[in-house]
């Protein structure tokens, strides 16, 4: 007890944020060994671990750098079919979690080259331009996707723009993406407990940056650049520190969900997916990651469970966005939740004194 | 060698010369004040010498080496350090984080230290908040620490950008209307708080300050701008009994 007290304040809010999660794992675990589970849940949940992954990573560009980022589907588009073709290749010759690592390292590897991309000529300029930029990025990522052909023989990889026959295949060869198609016959690798690995590492690393020098840097831009830079802060470095490392992650996220499907189009990581998690990370809290966490998992599993009351699900849908919006935003109810926090340390604090003497 | 020589400072706006032909000199561990009426330029040269502004003309010699045009960062890791006249905190972090973000480049451990919590992450913290904590007891402020710098009351928020901008250890500190908005009793401790960081730091500072009893109570040497020229400088007496200054301050020809 009294090393934990010892414990900075943010390590042991840490601490809670991984043990939700843990716990989350071993209900989920424990009600699908017991039959609790229906199927269409079972299927959503690698869904809500690559949502969670998506919410907390877009929460650190959106709410610890204050910059509006309207392309995650794009990085998540890259990750998913870098990932894919990897595991495409290699799958048959590793291990299953070999490959899905190796494929998850990839994926985030080249998402965050886009970051870079995108973020050197961009995060430099002030304003909303990275929303512009982000945006056009999405739509142009979906659209090059949907119109690329690669196929692999024994001669190597084969690459055209046209389509499938001009990829000129020996016969060992076989198409890896296939135009609008889209990648076919991935081997479903990724699995609940891969998912829950990827949210507890996402967490590990954004919560530990957002706690330390660098990620006091990131909060220094949002809350006043001028002064940032004016106290010495290389405000275009921790700019894309946060972006890429977002990036990154929204990458991973695309490899887990492209690896639990058997086929991946890129129309899938379209702008409405940017926006959604967009809405779970606003939902949430900006700045609130177990926010985003609790909103990605809720809002991903509200339309299946509600499914069974057919007219109602979007009704009780949109009352459950509208009170999550009053609760995490609304200025009242904000002071009224830390009143209660407060409430709740001093009956702690007074209990404490209580047993010393 | 003085520690800042300004030669022939200008900066021109579209058609506005807003600062002309400025030169001041800043010896280490002294006070100056900066005076002058609405609009006469003091920010700008502010600006100028942090780097927000580009001079168009002139340069500016920090130990010798002309550091005009740098951007605002360099010129912070150079040793100059500012407060800004409506008050810029980071609103949403802790006035304590608000003082290590001062510290940002005096105590570094790299990202991946922080992200894996190694023990350069441990000792640069530990380090980290002695010293931001050392600053805020400067300035009254360290039973403040765990509260968010947006909830400080005006005077305070003064008072923590001023330690903000001591944590980066500079060598020339300029402050901008340190005591706007001030009551007299919160005034005359400020002055005091000030002439004690010069002795404990011995760094030089330049302030602009309207409060005239202020200025004169504290500067060693004062300079005053009209219209963007320097029309006077000297000691307070000096400057008291300058035909200018009261032309310029009261009117007349």
């Amino acid at each position: 007890m009294q090393a934990l007290k010892k414990m900075d304040r943010s390590f042991r809010s840490n601490l809670i944020t991984y043990g939700m999660v843990l716990l989350a794992w071993l209900l989920v675990g424990l009600a699908s060994s017991a039959g609790l589970l229906s199927n269409s849940l079972q299927g959503q949940l690698v869904p809500i671990c690559t949502y969670v992954v998506l919410a907390v990573s877009l929460n650190l560009t959106v709410g610890i750098l204050g910059e509006l980022s309207l392309g995650h589907a794009g990085f998540m588009s890259v990750g998913a079919f870098f990932g894919s073709v990897l595991w495409l290749c290699i799958g048959g010759s590793v291990p299953g979690w070999i490959g899905l690592v190796l494929s998850m390292l990839l994926g985030g590897m080249v998402a965050g080259l886009f970051g870079l991309l995108i973020g050197i000529p961009v995060l430099r300029l002030q304003g909303d331009y990275l929303a512009i930029v982000t945006l056009a990025f999405g739509e142009i990522i979906k659209n090059i996707f949907n119109a690329v052909y690669l196929g692999i023989d024994s001669r190597g990889l084969h690459f055209s723009m046209s389509d499938s026959a001009s990829l000129g295949l020996g016969a060992d060869g076989k198409v890896l993406i296939n135009g609008a198609i889209g990648i076919t016959g991935i081997t479903k690798v990724s699995s609940f407990t891969a998912g829950i690995f990827l949210v507890l590492i996402t967490l590990f690393v954004v919560l530990n940056l957002i706690h330390s020098r660098a990620g006091r840097a990131i909060m220094s831009i949002r809350d006043n650049r001028i002064a940032a830079e004016a106290t010495g802060i290389n405000v275009t470095k921790y700019k894309l520190m946060a972006f890429i490392t977002s990036a990154v992650f929204a990458g991973m996220a695309g490899v887990l969900y492209a690896l639990n499907m058997s086929t991946v189009v890129a129309k899938k990581f379209d702008y409405n997916t940017s926006i959604l998690v967009l809405v779970f990370v606003v939902l949430g809290g900006m700045g609130n990651i177990r926010g985003s966490i609790v909103a990605a998992a809720a809002l991903t599993v509200l339309p299946e469970l509600l499914r069974a009351m057919a007219d109602y699900r979007m009704l009780i849908y949109a009352v459950l966005l509208i009170f999550m919006m009053i609760f995490n935003q609304s200025p009242q109810m904000l002071a009224a939740r830390e009143r209660l926090l407060g409430f709740i340390r001093r009956g702690k604090r007074l209990a404490g004194k209580k047993g010393e003497v | 060698m003085a520690l800042l020589e300004v030669k022939d400072l200008g900066i021109v706006f579209g058609g506005l010369q807003a600062v002309s032909r400025l030169n001041l000199t800043i010896e280490k561990g002294h006070l100056y004040g900066l005076i002058g009426p609405n609009g006469a330029g003091k920010t700008t040269v502010f600006n100028m010498l942090t780097g927000v502004y580009r001079p168009t003309e002139g340069s500016i010699m920090l130990d010798g080496e002309n550091i005009a045009g740098q951007r605002p960062a360099h010129i912070c890791q150079k040793g100059i350090a500012r407060t800004f006249q409506n008050i810029r905190l980071f609103q949403d972090l802790t006035v304590l984080d608000n003082v290590k973000v001062g510290l940002h480049n005096q105590m570094r451990y790299n990202m991946w230290s922080g992200i894996l919590r190694l023990p350069a992450y441990r000792a640069g913290e530990r380090r980290m908040n002695e010293r931001a904590m050392e600053l805020l007891r400067i300035f009254d402020l360290d039973g403040e620490a765990a509260l968010k710098a947006s909830s400080l009351p005006y005077g305070k928020q003064r008072k923590l950008e001023i330690a903000r901008a001591l944590a980066t250890s500079p060598k020339l500190l300029l402050l901008d209307e340190p005591a706007a908005g001030m009551n007299p009793n919160e005034t005359a401790e400020l002055m005091n708080t000030i002439k004690a960081v010069r002795e404990r730091f011995g760094i030089a500072i330049l302030l602009i300050e309207h409060d005239m009893s202020f200025v004169m109570g504290i500067c060693e040497q004062i300079t005053v701008l009209d219209y963007g020229r320097v029309i006077a400088a000297g000691t307070g007496e000096e400057i008291r009994q300058n035909p200018k200054v009261i032309a310029a301050y009261l009117g007349g020809d």
